[in-house]
C-alpha cells in the first residue's frame, strides 16, 4: 500500500507544533499512535499534506491521579501504559477494564488514549469511556488553552470539535463524588475486531446508593452515545435488580444500532441491555442485591 | 552396523525445518525481495462497482505524471489480442475490462512507472465513466427471469447459467428413498472465503529481447503449468520462458490461477524492454483473487429405522463469479463434490450440480482443499448430524453403524472411488475417549443449571488426495504426474529437485527425510530446490494434497533408481556379484559376510572415481510417478462449546483431532499441517467469509472487515494417531495437508448447533457469528447466510 505524497514535521514543543498546524491551515493532521491514522493514509482515504509528529515533544506521555482524585491522561499516553498502570487499577475501574480491550497488544502498545478520543470513531472504546465519566479534553491553540466536555467534543462519525489549530494535550476525568466504580463490555467478533457493541459504565458510589451514573456506548450509533440521561434513573438509588432491569432498558433504548454483518439492530440492542446488566449486577453489593 | 534412521533424519523423525532458519531471520526471498536493474513498477486500476458498461476511459492525466512510463487499458490489450485469456475452466476471464466490468475490483487500466508511489497517483487520475448495471450477487438472483446476462460477451450465453451437471444412479436412489422408513433433509450455503496468505499474488516479468529470452518471477504454486500457459497464451516458445517461482508467502489454492496481474506486467515488459514488477496489494488480493467455496447445498438421506442409510442425493448450486475459472484438474463441473459420503457405506447416491456466473470475483475455488471436496464432507457431516437426531439415534453410534469397516477394503463408493485402507471405528473410539463422550450429558446438564448450553460435534471424513492418476486427472490437457530428480556428488552430499512447488509445506525438510530412509544419506546433506522450469524436472505443482501422494513417492522412486546403481558400484567394490550384495540403511554389505561392506557414500565417490568397466559415470537419476489411485486419509474430529444464549457468543472448550495420513514422514511437520488446518476450520465457522451487499459491495476487503483469528482466539487442539499405510504408495503415505480444513469446520457447526439443538434448529450457516446463534435460539429457525448481506435500519 502506498500513501500520497506528505510532509512531515517533528517539532520539540506543543508550541511549535500548533504554530505547524496554523500555517498549514486545516491540511495538516496530528501523528501521535498512527494507529488509526497511518493505515488509513496507506488506503488514501486520508491524504494529508503534512504530519506533525508529537512523539518529539517531551512530558506529554504521563498519566496520574491529582490530590483531589481527578485523573489526568497527556496526549502521548499509549493505551498500554493504562492497561499496566498501578493508580489506574486502584482509582479508576472502568479504564481498567477497558484497557485490556482496547484493539489488539500490538496496537495497544503504540495508539494513545487522547489520539482515539480525538479520532472519534463511533466504535472506538475510550471516547465511550471518557463520555461515561463525564471526562474533559484540555485543548491548547495559539491563544491558549481550553476545556472541551466530552458532551461537547465528539459531535459525529470521526469530527470533534477542536480546532484546525488545536491539538488536545490532555484528557481530564473528573473526581468521584463518593467510591468510583464501574466496568466495561465489548462484544467484537474478534481481538482487534471493531465494537459490535460496547457499554461504558461509571458509577460514583456513596454507601449503597448511586450518587451519579454515566453509560456510554460505542458501536450502536453514527457517533460515541451518550446514555447517560437514560442511566440517571439509577441515580439517588440502590443496585437492586429491579433498578438494574430499569436502567438497563432505559439504555437499550438510547442505542441508535444500525443492521449490518455485524448483526440487526435489535441483536445490539440486547447486547446492550445484557452488558448494562451485567456490568451493574457485577457492581452490586450482595447486601443490595438482596434488597 | 545400520545406522539409526531417526538420527540421520529419515522417516518418522521430527526433524526441524531446514527452510525456517531463513525464514525467522528475515532472510527469505520473495518476490518482492528480488529487484533488477532498470526495474519499473506497476499498479492496476480496479473497478470500484460490480457491474456496469464502460462508456469511456480517459487516460491522459495518468499519462502526465512524471514518471509513468506506460499506461495500459483493455483496447490497447485487445489490440495485441490480450484483452481476454483462458480460463482453467476453458472458459474466457477478461485481462482489462474492455467493454463492461463484472465485478468490484476487476482489473480496468494498469500504469507502469519509475516507482511504486507514482503508479498509484496516476492511476488515480485515470477517468472511467461507468453506466452501472444491476448487480447479481447469488446464484437465485442469476436465474431469475429477466435477469442482466452477466456475460454477454459470449455467443450463445442466455442467461447466466455455467453449466448443469449429474452422476449417480437415479433410480436405483429413487428407489432407496421409496422404501425408506425415514427421510431426513439438510439445506444451507457454505459461504465464500478466500485463501489469503499472507503474502498477496505478485511477478516480476523480465523480458530480454537480445535473448530472445522472458523470465517471471512469480507467486506461483505450479510453475510448471504457467510455464504452459504462457507459452500458449503470448505464443513464445517454451524454452524462451522461464518461470521461477521463489519462497511464497502461503498459497493455500490462491496461487494456482494465472491473474491478469501477471499477463498485464509481461506484456509491459516486452513493450518496455525491461523488468516490469507487479505486487498486488492486501486488498486487490482479497477482492480479485481465487476464493474457495460460495455453494448451495440441498440433501437428502433415505433411513431405515435401526439407523441403515440405504441412500442419499445431493444438489448444488454453486457460485463461480463472473467466470468461470476453477483451477481444478477433475473431468467433472464441480471437481470432485462426488468424493461426498465416501467413508460412509452407503449403497446408491445422485448428485445434480449446477452453476452460475454472479457480479464477484472469478475463480480458484480452491482454499486448502482440493476440488470441492471441503464443500463435499462438510455438508456430509451436517446431513449426518441431521439425520442422527431424525432418527433419535447417538451421533457416534450412528456414524460407526454406517462408516466403511476395516474389512470392507477396497471398498467402491456409490459414486465409483475406490477407498483402499483404514481404521475408522479405531479413530473414532480414541476421538470419543479423549472428548469424554461418556459424561458429557451429564456435564451438559450441569452447565445448563449456569445459564449456559453445551454442545458436542463431531466429523468424520475421509477424502481423495493426491491427484492424478493420470488417466482421469488433467490440467488443460497436461496429465497430473509427477517427478523428481536427484544426484548425488562424490562426496555423497546431494540435491534433489521435484515438479512440486513448496509455500509452507516444508519440502526442503521432508523430501531430504525421504532420500535418508531411501539411501541412509543423513538429511541434512541432501538440498532440495524447487520452483524454476529450468532446473526443476516438469511437474505439476503443489496443491490438493498432492505433494506427499505424488512428488514424494517420485523421490522415493529415484532413490531407489539411484540405490539400484550404487549397488551394481558396491558389488564392483566388493568384487563379489551383484546378487551377493545385501541392503542395510546406509551400507552395502556381503551377504556371507556382514563385516564386509561399503557405505553409499563409498558407492558416490567411486561412481566418479573407481567404477567398473563399461559403466556410465556419475550417481543420479529422475523419476516420473503417476499414482495408481489417490490416497484417502480418514480423520474424526470432536468439538465441545458453550454458548452464552443471552449473547450468542460461544466458546471451544476442547477440540481433539484423531488422523490417520498413513505414515508420517515428519510427525512434527504433519501436527503443523493438521494444527494449521483446524485454525482455519475455527475460521470458518466461527468469522471468515466474504460476503457482499446488494450492490455487489465484498464486504471484507481488508483485514479489518475480513477476519482471520489470531492466536488470542484460536483454541487449543488435542492430537492423535492412527496409522494405517497406504497401500500403493511406495513408502505408505497419504495426504494431510487439507484434512482439518476439510473436516474440521462440521465439527464446530455440529457443536454450536448441538447446544442450540432443543429449539428445533437444524442449521446455522457459516460463520456462526453470535447474532446468528442468538437469533437462532430466539427463534428456533434456521439461519441462512446467503448474500447480500443486510445493511440499513
Amino acid at each position: 500500500m502506498y500513501p500520497s505524497r506528505f510532509g512531515y514535521e517533528a517539532p520539540k514543543t506543543v508550541e511549535e507544533a500548533i504554530a505547524i498546524l496554523d500555517a498549514h491551515g486545516g491540511e495538516a493532521k496530528i501523528l501521535a499512535g498512527g494507529q488509526s491514522l497511518v493505515p488509513m493514509m496507506k488506503l488514501r482515504f486520508a491524504s494529508p499534506e503534512m504530519l506533525v509528529d508529537l512523539n518529539t515533544i517531551a512530558g506529554l506521555d504521563f498519566h496520574r491521579v491529582d490530590a483531589d482524585g481527578s485523573i489526568h491522561i497527556g496526549a502521548l499516553c499509549r493505551h498500554e501504559d493504562l492497561e499496566k498502570s498501578e493508580v489506574i487499577k486502584k482509582s479508576q475501574p472502568t479504564i481498567a477494564a477497558a484497557a485490556s480491550l482496547v484493539a489488539d497488544p500490538i496496537v495497544r502498545a503504540r495508539g494513545t488514549f487522547v489520539g482515539s478520543v480525538c479520532h472519534a470513531d463511533p466504535q472506538g472504546d475510550w471516547a465511550a469511556a471518557l463520555t461515561a465519566l463525564g471526562g474533559h479534553i484540555v485543548a491548547q491553540g495559539p491563544k491558549g488553552t481550553r476545556d472541551i466536555a466530552m458532551k461537547d467534543f465528539v459531535i459525529g462519525p470521526f469530527q470533534n470539535t477542536l480546532a484546525f489549530n488545536e491539538i488536545a494535550i490532555e484528557a481530564v476525568i473528573p473526581a468521584p463524588k463518593g467510591i468510583a466504580r464501574g466496568g466495561y463490555l465489548k462484544l467484537e467478533r474478534r481481538v482487534g475486531d471493531f465494537a459490535t457493541a460496547s457499554v461504558a459504565v461509571s458509577l460514583d458510589m456513596v454507601g449503597d446508593t448511586v450518587a451519579r451514573a454515566g453509560i456510554a456506548l460505542a458501536g450502536v450509533g453514527g457517533r460515541t452515545i451518550d446514555a447517560t440521561a437514560a442511566a440517571s434513573v439509577l441515580n439517588g438509588k440502590k443496585l437492586t435488580a429491579e433498578n438494574i432491569s430499569l436502567a438497563a432498558a432505559a439504555v437499550a433504548a438510547a442505542a441508535e444500532p444500525r443492521t449490518d454483518h455485524r448483526g440487526s439492530a435489535d441483536y445490539k440492542r440486547q447486547i446492550v441491555k445484557t452488558f448494562v446488566e451485567r456490568i451493574l449486577t457485577g457492581l452490586a453489593t450482595p447486601s443490595q442485591k438482596a434488597a | 552396523m545400520a545406522l539409526d534412521e531417526i538420527k540421520i533424519g529419515g522417516l518418522g523423525a521430527s526433524r526441524r525445518r531446514v527452510e525456517d532458519n531463513r525464514f525467522i531471520r528475515g532472510k527469505g526471498n520473495y518476490v518482492d525481495d528480488i529487484v533488477l536493474p532498470g526495474m519499473l513498477h506497476m499498479e492496476l486500476l480496479r473497478s470500484p462497482v460490480a457491474h456496469a458498461r464502460i462508456k469511456s476511459i480517459d487516460v491522459s492525466a495518468a499519462w502526465e505524471v512524471p514518471g509513468v512510463r506506460l499506461v495500459l487499458t483493455g483496447e490497447m490489450m485487445a489490440a495485441r489480442n490480450l484483452a481476454w485469456m483462458p480460463t482453467l475452466s476453458y472458459d474466457t476471464q477478461a485481462v482489462l475490462a474492455t467493454d463492461k466490468v463484472r465485478f468490484q475490483g476487476q482489473e480496468v487500466a494498469a500504469v507502469i512507472a519509475d516507482d511504486p508511489y507514482i503508479a498509484k497517483d496516476a492511476c488515480q487520475r485515470i477517468v472511467v465513466e461507468y453506466e452501472q448495471l444491476p448487480a447479481i450477487v447469488n446464484p437465485l438472483q442469476a436465474m431469475a427471469a429477466g435477469a442482466e446476462v452477466i456475460r454477454d460477451d459470449k455467443e450463445n450465453q442466455e442467461g447466466n447459467k455455467v453449466f448443469d451437471w449429474e452422476i449417480g444412479d437415479k433410480s436405483a436412489t429413487d428407489k432407496a428413498f421409496a422404501d425408506a422408513d425415514v427421510i431426513s433433509k439438510m439445506e444451507c450455503h457454505y459461504p465464500r472465503s478466500h485463501p489469503s496468505p499472507m503474502e498477496t499474488c505478485g511477478s516480476i516479468a523480465d523480458y530480454n529481447r537480445a535473448t530472445g529470452k522472458l523470465t517471471v518471477y512469480m507467486t506461483s504454486q505450479a510453475p510448471h503449468i504457467v510455464r504452459a500457459a504462457v507459452a500458449m497464451v503470448a505464443e513464445l516458445p517454451e524454452h524462451m520462458i522461464r518461470i521461477v517461482s521463489p519462497d511464497l508467502g502461503g498459497g493455500f489454492g490462491n496461487k494456482v490461477p494465472i491473474y491478469p496481474g501477471y499477463v498485464v506486467s509481461i506484456l509491459a515488459s516486452i513493450l518496455l524492454e525491461c523488468p516490469v514488477k507487479w505486487i498486488e496489494d492486501k486488498t486487490g488480493n482479497l477482492i480479485s483473487t481465487g476464493f474457495g467455496r460460495d455453494v448451495y447445498l440441498q440433501g437428502e438421506l433415505a433411513l431405515r429405522k435401526d439407523g441403515k442409510i440405504l441412500g442419499m442425493r445431493m444438489k448444488t448450486i454453486s457460485d463461480h463469479g463472473a467466470f468461470y475459472a476453477d483451477a481444478q484438474p477433475s473431468k467433472f463441473k464441480i471437481g470432485l463434490m462426488h468424493s461426498t459420503f465416501a467413508a460412509y457405506d452407503i449403497p446408491a447416491a445422485h448428485l445434480f450440480s449446477t452453476g452460475y456466473y454472479t457480479n464477484k470475483a472469478p475463480g480458484g475455488v480452491a482454499y486448502r482443499c482440493s476440488f470441492r471436496v471441503t464443500e463435499a464432507m462438510f455438508f456430509q457431516e451436517r446431513m449426518i448430524h441431521g439425520a442422527a437426531n431424525d432418527l433419535g439415534m447417538d451421533q457416534a453410534e450412528f456414524r460407526r453403524m454406517n462408516l466403511v469397516k476395516d474389512d470392507m477394503f477396497p471398498y467402491r463408493t456409490a459414486f465409483g472411488f475406490l477407498t483402499d485402507s483404514g481404521q475408522y471405528g479405531k479413530c473414532l473410539d480414541i476421538g470419543m475417549k479423549a472428548i469424554g463422550y461418556d459424561t458429557f450429558q451429564a456435564e451438559k446438564a450441569e452447565a445448563r443449571k449456569r445459564g449456559k448450553l453445551l454442545g458436542l460435534g463431531i466429523s468424520t471424513m475421509t477424502e481423495p488426495l493426491g491427484a492424478g492418476n493420470s488417466r482421469e486427472y488433467d490440467i488443460l490437457g497436461i496429465k497430473m504426474f509427477d517427478s523428481a530428480e536427484l544426484r548425488i556428488h562424490m562426496s555423497g552430499k546431494g540435491i534433489l529437485r521435484t515438479g512440486a512447488m513448496n509455500q509452507g509445506q516444508g519440502h526442503q525438510t521432508t523430501w531430504a527425510q525421504i532420500v535418508a530412509h531411501e539411501l541412509g544419506i543423513p538429511a541434512e546433506d541432501i538440498t532440495v530446490e524447487e520452483g524454476d522450469t529450468d532446473t526443476a524436472p516438469f511437474g505439476m505443482g503443489t496443491y490438493a494434497s498432492r505433494s506427499t501422494p505424488v512428488a514424494g513417492a517420485a523421490v522415493a522412486m529415484v532413490a531407489r533408481k539411484v540405490r539400484a546403481k550404487a549397488r551394481k558400484i558396491a558389488a564392483h567394490l566388493l568384487e563379489v556379484s551383484e546378487e551377493d550384495i545385501e541392503w542395510e540403511l546406509g551400507r552395502f554389505y556381503v551377504r556371507s559376510n556382514k563385516e564386509r561392506g561399503v557405505t553409499i557414500q563409498d558407492c558416490a565417490m567411486a561412481a566418479y572415481s573407481n567404477l567398473p568397466d563399461g559403466m556410465e559415470p556419475g550417481l543420479e537419476n529422475n523419476a516420473y510417478y503417476d499414482p495408481p489411485n489417490l490416497t484417502w486419509p480418514f480423520a474424526a474430529y470432536f468439538v465441545k462449546v458453550e454458548v452464552d444464549p443471552e449473547t450468542g457468543v460461544w466458546d471451544v472448550l476442547k477440540v481433539v483431532a484423531v488422523d490417520d495420513c498413513g505414515v508420517r514422514i515428519n510427525p512434527m511437520v504433519v501436527e503443523g499441517q493438521i494444527m494449521g488446518g483446524l485454525t482455519e476450520a475455527y475460521a470458518m465457522s466461527s468469522m471468515q467469509y466474504q460476503t457482499y451487499d446488494e450492490e455487489g459491495n465484498c464486504i471484507g476487503s481488508n483485514y479489518m472487515d475480513y477476519l482471520l483469528p489470531t492466536a488470542w482466539e484460536t483454541p487449543g487442539f488435542e492430537l492423535y494417531e492412527v496409522v494405517t499405510p497406504c497401500p500403493h504408495h511406495p513408502i505408505g503415505a497419504k495426504g494431510v495437508g487439507e484434512c482439518a480444513t476439510v473436516a474440521g469446520p462440521a465439527a464446530f457447526v455440529n457443536a454450536v448447533v448441538d447446544a442450540v439443538g432443543h429449539t428445533g434448529v437444524r442449521n446455522i450457516d457459516m460463520p456462526m457469528m453470535p447474532n446468528r446463534v442468538y437469533e437462532a435460539l430466539q427463534t428456533g429457525k434456521d439461519i441462512s447466510g446467503m448474500p447480500p448481506v443486510k445493511m440499513g435500519d
